[in-house]
Order: C-alpha cells, then structure tokens, then sequence
C-alpha cells in the first residue's frame, strides 16, 4: 500500500500585480522526512509558505494534506490542518514567559490558569520526548536566539503540527545553534514528523534534508534526493548557469595601515554598551573580516565609523583623527572626503533610497561633490544622469536605466548601485556591512570580485557579515565579535568553523585552544 | 514596474478625487434645495466670465499658492507643518512692522522690505517648532497647531495694545503710507488702458511674487544640493543618516523655508489688500495650503494648478452665498472632501484604476 504525502501541492500560482510569484509549483512530500526548498531570494520560496499558512491566497492549485484536498484560507485553518510555521523573525511577545508565549492563542477558557498548567505538562511531555528543553517560565526577552527558535517549534508542537515550517533558521544561529537545531529537526523526523526546511543555504540542504526542491523565478525547476546532488548541482539550478562557489583569489600583499582603531568604546541611547574597547588595524590591501552572531556590535562598530553614532576612543585615517564626538548625526561626508565609503548592512533603509531614481541614488553622499555640482547653487543633474547609465553598465546593474526607481530593482541589482557608488569614488577605504544578503548566487559572485580587486589595488578593506563561509573566502584575516567585545583574530586557512563559532559563542580564547 | 502610468497617477488620480468631491457637493446642493447645475454656472460666471472675478479668484489664489508651497516643502521633508495659519498671522505681523516703521520711499522697494519681513518672522514662528521637533522630538503636528493659538493670540497683543491707533475702536494698525500700497491688478491694467478691468478687485503684484515662489521652490527641490537633502531625509531617516545629512539641520531649514512661504502670503493680504493689519485676515488660507499641497502633489506646478481651482472656489463660493442660499462654508465642505479623496481616500480612487491598467495590461499580454 503506498502511503498518502504528509502534504502535497499541485499546480499552485500566485501572482502579485504583474509579478508572478509563483507559477504552477507541485511539491510532494512524504511523512518523516525532511524536504528542503532551496532558492535565491525572489525565488517565491517565501510566498508559497504564505500560502501554505494562509496569509496569502492562491490564484489557482490545490493543497492536499493526507490525501485529502484541504483550503487554507487563514492560518487558523493551517493550524487545524496540522501545519505549524516557524518564521525567520520570531513571533514572540518578549515580555511573557516561554509558558505564555505558548498558549497564547490556545488559550481552552477564559481563564488563564487552567490552560497554564495543561500547557506545563504538555510542554514537559514534549520536552522530553523531543529533547526540546526549555525552562517555561524564562522570561523571552532573557533567553538566546537559539532557545526562541525552540520556543517557537514548541508553540508549533504544543498545536499538534505534524507538518513544521522553518524560513531560513539558521540567519540568526550559532553554528553549534544551527546544530543543535538540526539535531532537534532530525529527532522530531524520527518521530514522524514532516519537516520543510526553506533556507538559501546549500550546506544545510546538503546535511539534513532528505529531498529538495529548487526554485527560480517562482517556478519549480526540480525536485531530487539530496543524495543525489551536489551543492554544485543545486547552484547551478538556482542561478540558471554555472557558478562559481568558492572565491578567486591571491594572497594579500598589505602595506600601511589605512585604519586604526583604537579603545573604541559606544554606548548607545539606551545607556547599553554596545563596543567594548575595540582595537583593530586595517592595512592597504588587505580584508578584514569580522565574524559574528547578528547582534554582537558589528552594526555599531560601522555605524561608528560610518559617522552616525558617536563613540569614544581614537580612530585614524590615513594617518589623521576623526573625531567621534558628533552626537545626533556624524559627518559622513567629510569621512567620504578623506577616502572613506561605506556599503552599509542594510541597503534598502540606509545604502539607498527606495523612491528615489537610481540616478539619483548614485550619488547619495557625494551629493554636494564638486563634481556632481553644476554651478555654486545647482545639482548637474543631466551630467550625473549620464555618468550613471555608464556605471550601472560596468557593475552590470539591469536593467541599466538610471530612471528607474530604486524599489524597482532586484536585490542584488541594487546592491550593485551601492557598490558602483561607493567603488566608484576610488576609496582608501572600504566598508563593507552584509555585501551579500539578499543577493542571489549569481551576484553575489559579481560582488565578491569587485571587492577583491579593490583589494588588489591596494586599498584597504573591513568585511562585516554574519554569512561565516563569506568571511571566510573573503578575508585575509579574520576578527570574531561576541558582545562587542574582540574575542580573537585568526587565519582563515588556519582555522575552521567549529572554532570560529566558539568565539562567536562568547567563549574565550583560551578556552577555545 | 509602476502599475500605472506616470500621467495617470499625476493627473487622473486629482481629478477623479476633484470629481468625486464635486458630485458629494452637488448632493449637498440638492439637498439645500438648490440647482447644482445654476451653482455651477453662477460660480463659472462670476469668477471667470468676469474680470473682477479673475481679480478676486488670483488674490484668493496667490494666499494659497504660498501656503500650498509652504506645506509642500515641509512635506518633502515629512513634515506635516500645520501651522501655515499661524506663521502667516506673524507674518502679517512682519509686514506692518516694516510697512508702519521703515519709511519707504516706492512701493518697488517696499515690496521687498516687507517680503523679507514677513518671511523672516514667518521663519522663526516655524523655526520653534522646528527646533522641538528636532532636538526634542516634540511632534511637529502637535507643536504647529498649538502654534497656531499663540499667534492668534500674539496678533491680538500687538492689534489690541500696541498696533491701534489711540482713539481708534478697532483692533487693527494705522493705515500704512501710501508708498507702501502695492499696484492691483486694476492699477497694471489701466496701465495699458483697460480702466475698467478688474475694477475694484484685490488682487495685485503679490501675484507675481507667488509665481516665482513657484519657480524657486522648484529650483530648490529638485535641483539643489539642499533639496536633495531634504527629499532623502523625507523618504528615509536612516539612509539620510548614513549619507552624513544631518536631520537636525534638515528640520530647522525645511521648517523655516516653509515658515517663510507661509510667513509671505501676508504680503498679499495685508500689504496688497487691507494696506493694514486687521484680526483673522489668514481666512484659513494656511490650512488650505494642506489641501493644496496633497492635491498639487507637492509639486510646484501642481501646487499652483491647485491653488487656482481652490482660488476658483472661493471667489464662486463667495457668489454662491451672494446669490443662492447655498452658505458659503459649502466651500469648507467641498475642501474638507477633495482633503479626504486626495489624502485619506487616496487609495480608494488609486485601487480601482490600478485593477483597470491591470487587466488592460494583461489584455495586451
């Protein structure tokens, strides 16, 4: 007798005004195993999750759970239907307790007692039968990210799900977080459970899942056992072409020191210490990656330099001091003047502005250059009009037109903007927060050479990003952060992950060796 | 891709919001137990089928030009200055203390001194603000309107106690001199020898100025270094930051630019008209510049295409109420619901047309 898939999706389409999200995607998956979904952002891996919890209808398809054809119309509905969803950004109430947090919403009276308690007993059931342990009555807002993520599969369990959702886990994780989490995932599959694991990760899919599926485009380009593939393979699905995963590159020749940074210290508005005494030096033509969880004053440390956010301590350029007292907002742009750019972390609210034309956007900072100024009181707008339309051509950006609107472009098209702009002015110094988040395979290939032949030109470059493999291809020396602190430097052809992430765990460097 | 085609989104979209404003009012009408279609034509004959109705619609209009800018620029830098009514008031204020005080020796030169004067007291009432706001984070709504009260209430100190002339019973100034009146429009018609165009009517050479507020607000927004600022601060917070603009500095001069435009439609009102400072003589104007500002689309051209129609309903309104029993506040209402299509209901005229260019787009695939 064949068994009936724990859910199965047949001829599913969504679009969104022109845009077609999804286009007729089937996916089968059987119960007990885990099936991944793998694709570059944009694919439509996220909206045929919205689907699946109800958030968004579908124009067409149908959705069967055991066999039996089901609509989702909300995610009440989902719940009922067994289908539990685990999103990438945690859906907690940060000052309840784990034990709230789980019954809120499945609440069985008005009064909140009773449900409390049955929750107790279940959650402790649970907890041991899936070694998901977690004490029900911390606080949220005082566990890590890794004991939310288990709150947030408890909540799903705590509603009977058989069918667990999970949006790109791992972002926010630890490697030791990431696998403790798919220790977890593969014990709730030995129990049965159907698992699907949407992630842009190849070395996830490549580890846990059982089958996958790869889309691009919204459509579903294949679906294979993962024993059956590569992570060469798999890219290849996803961008449409041959990729390259690993970067090209020599070993860095670096000379003198363009940026250094020294005793830096910031707390931030609400009197939290954000960098801890914070030393470090870049040199002419090299990268200096600095490893991290999210969170762990990496942010801080390029808004500091960036010149929004005043700090203690001394940093130099090229030699001379900046002065870190500006409280509300810095000087960004005499940092620019003195050959500084910055690619910052988040490039839809800061690197860009969304409604404004590309044009437009590819002078933002250098704005009041005496380049881009047609007289003492005019913008030249016409000549920075042209001189975009030849540089979205060299960085590749489509499509070139510098009247498009800034929302109008793709991810990894507008981060290509704000690479131009900022690679363009021929810095001394680069920063570089995230170059690659959100970006799709076949760009990010694109930004890791540009940032590597700036590096070739001698000029000195701080990689920040919480993608450990970047780090790790990209980086001539890496820091670890924990708690805005330095925890260590290492090599990044002398050290490995595991190290790595016991560093960005907090633990010390001595404990570490 | 925009769903929509640019035109569509300038033009239609108004003039959909307008016409459906038009159509509640000409409910309103009906119910008063009057004939909109005569109202119509009542308000088209005496406001454009008549000089003096020209003369009186672009006096309304030049106000709302200024006020309407005012809002825009603020606006551009998401500010919501509510206070237009309150910065003209001293604006006014300005004018008569450079009007009363300096002895000016042709209208030409007094134009300009009291043009500077209503824009710089203009400027600091909504630099106050500007300044909560920024350093303080003193919402800006709040602080405005509340600034609106004090003006009032500043305008009466000085009209009741320092202004009136001693004997006099009206809370007003002495009449400014003579070389300080500015030619209306009567005055540049007989110029060419039209005595009698635009008899009586006030509108004047403030008019002009307005036009080229027009021009500089437009130079200044999308062509200067400062604009730009402004407009990246408007859209985003963050990315202003990190572009080293400072939002400080941005506030204090989107807010006192704007100050200044509201600040100058006294040039108009109390220079140009009453050649006197009196009580209330906003009329609301600085309000209007809201509606104006939403229905122009805080463009400059669109700002001035606004303020005609809204100049074109006041003067009609005037007629309405001159005429008919239809009340002029029906010109309030008409204003309240184009504020309420153009603004709030925006998305209600946008959702339908957006479904339309949908399928006419897939049609076409």
């Amino acid at each position: 007798m064949t068994r009936n898939p724990a859910i199965e999706l047949r001829q599913i389409s969504k679009s969104f005004g022109p845009v077609q999200a999804n286009k007729d995607i089937n996916i089968s998956v059987m119960p007990g195993t885990i099936h991944g979904i793998i694709g570059e952002n944009g694919a439509g891996k996220s909206t045929l999750m919205s689907i699946l919890y109800g958030f968004y209808k579908a124009d067409a398809g149908e959705i069967f759970v055991d066999g039996k054809k089901i609509s989702i119309p909300d995610s009440q509905a989902a719940i009922a239907a067994g289908i539990g969803m685990v999103f990438q950004h945690f859906k907690l109430v940060e000052n309840f307790s784990v034990l709230e947090n789980i019954v809120l919403g499945a609440e069985s009276g008005a009064l909140l007692a009773p449900s409390l308690s049955k929750a107790r007993t279940e959650l402790a059931e649970l907890a041991s039968e899936y070694e998901l342990n977690v004490d029900p009555d911390a606080i949220i807002e005082d566990i890590g990210v890794g004991m939310q993520q288990r709150v947030e599969i408890l909540k799903a369990l705590y509603r009977q799900a058989n069918i667990l959702i999970l949006d790109e886990p791992t972002g926010v994780l630890t490697p030791a977080e990431a696998d403790q989490l798919f220790r977890i995932l593969k014990r709730l599959r030995e129990e049965g459970k159907t698992i699907i694991l949407i992630t842009h990760k190849l070395r996830e899919i490549m580890d846990i899942t059982d089958t996958v599926s790869v889309m691009r485009q919204g459509e579903m380009t294949a679906t294979l056992k993962t024993d059956d593939t590569s992570p060469e393979d798999l890219a290849e699905l996803m961008v449409g072409r041959k990729v390259l995963l690993r970067v090209d590159k020599t070993t860095a020749k670096p000379t003198k020191p363009v940026l250094e940074v020294q005793n830096l210290s910031m707390i931030d508005d609400f009197g939290v210490q954000r960098l801890k005494n914070i030393n470090l030096t870049v040199k002419a033509g090299e990268i200096l990656g600095i490893a991290g969880v999210a969170g762990n004053g990496q942010s801080e440390l390029l808004q500091v330099l960036g010149g929004y956010s005043a700090a203690t301590g001394v940093v130099k350029l090229n030699g001379s001091e900046i002065d870190l007292s500006t409280s509300v907002s810095g000087d960004g742009q005499a940092r620019r003047a003195m050959g500084m750019a910055h690619v910052p972390e988040d490039r839809q609210r800061e690197g860009l502005i969304m409604d404004f034309m590309a044009w437009e956007n590819a002078v933002f900072g250098y704005h009041r250059e005496k380049s881009n100024q047609a007289n003492k009181f005019f913008m030249d707008n016409n000549a920075i009009r042209k001189e975009t339309e030849e540089k979205m051509k060299r960085f590749d950006v489509r499509p070139p037109n510098p009247k498009l609107t800034a929302k109008n472009f793709s991810g990894g098209n507008q981060q290509k903007i704000v690479l131009a702009r900022e690679i363009e002015r021929n810095p001394d110094l680069l920063l570089v927060g995230q170059p690659t988040r959100g970006v799709d395979i076949g760009a990010i290939e694109f930004i890791h050479q540009q940032i590597v032949a700036l590096r070739d030109q001698g000029k000195a470059i701080l990689l920040i990003s919480v993608e450990l493999d970047e780090i790790l291809s990209l980086s001539d020396r890496v820091l670890v952060m924990f708690d805005g602190e330095i925890m260590g430097e290492r090599q990044p052809a002398n050290t490995n992950e595991k190290e790595l992430g016991l560093l960005m765990a907090g633990v010390s460097e001595k404990a570490a060796q | 891709m925009d769903i929509m085609p640019k035109w569509v989104d300038i033009i239609i979209v108004p003039l959909l919001s307008l016409f459906l404003a038009a159509f509640l009012s000409a409910l309103l009408i009906i119910a008063i137990g009057e004939s909109p279609i005569a109202a119509l034509n009542l308000m088209i004959e005496g406001t454009l089928l008549r000089s003096a109705g020209w003369g009186y619609m672009l006096y309304y209009t030049t106000n709302f030009i200024f006020t309407g800018l005012a809002v825009s620029v603020a606006f551009h830098a998401a500010l919501f200055n509510i206070g237009g009514e309150g910065q003209a008031m001293i604006g006014g204020l300005g004018v008569a203390l450079v009007c009363l005080f300096i002895p000016w020796p042709h209208w030409t030169l007094a134009i300009v001194g009291a043009s500077i004067g209503a824009a710089v007291f203009g400027m600091i009432w909504a630099g106050l603000p500007a300044y909560l706001q920024a350093k303080r984070g003193s919402h800006i709504v709040i602080t405005t309107i509340m600034f609106n009260f004090i003006a009032a209430g500043v305008l009466n100190f000085f009209l009741v106690d320092v202004l009136k002339p001693k004997g006099s019973m009206d809370p007003a100034s002495a009449n400014f001199p003579v070389s300080t009146h500015l030619p209306t429009f009567q005055d540049i018609a007989s110029l060419f020898g039209f005595e009698k165009a635009f008899r009586s009517a006030p509108a004047n050479v403030s008019f002009f100025i307005a036009l080229l507020a027009c021009v500089a607000v437009w130079y200044l927004i999308w062509r200067s270094p400062l604009g730009y600022e402004i407009r990246a601060l408007g859209k985003s917070g963050p990315a202003a930051r990190y572009a080293g603009v400072r939002p400080v500095k941005i506030i204090m001069i989107a807010m006192m630019i704007s100050g200044a435009l509201c600040g100058m439609m006294a040039i108009n009102t109390t220079q140009g008209e009453s050649e006197r400072l009196i009580l209330n003589f906003t009329e609301g104007a600085g309000f209007i510049g809201i509606a104006v500002a939403l229905m122009g689309r805080s463009h400059p051209l669109g700002v001035l295409l606004a303020a005609l129609l809204f100049g074109f309903l006041y003067q009609g309104g005037a007629e309405l109420a001159l005429w008919t029993k239809i009340p002029r506040e029906l010109i309030v209402v008409i204003q309240a619901l184009v504020i309420l299509f153009t603004g709030a209901l925006s998305l209600m005229v946008r959702a339908p047309l957006e479904s339309f260019f949908m399928s006419l787009r897939k049609a076409k695939e």
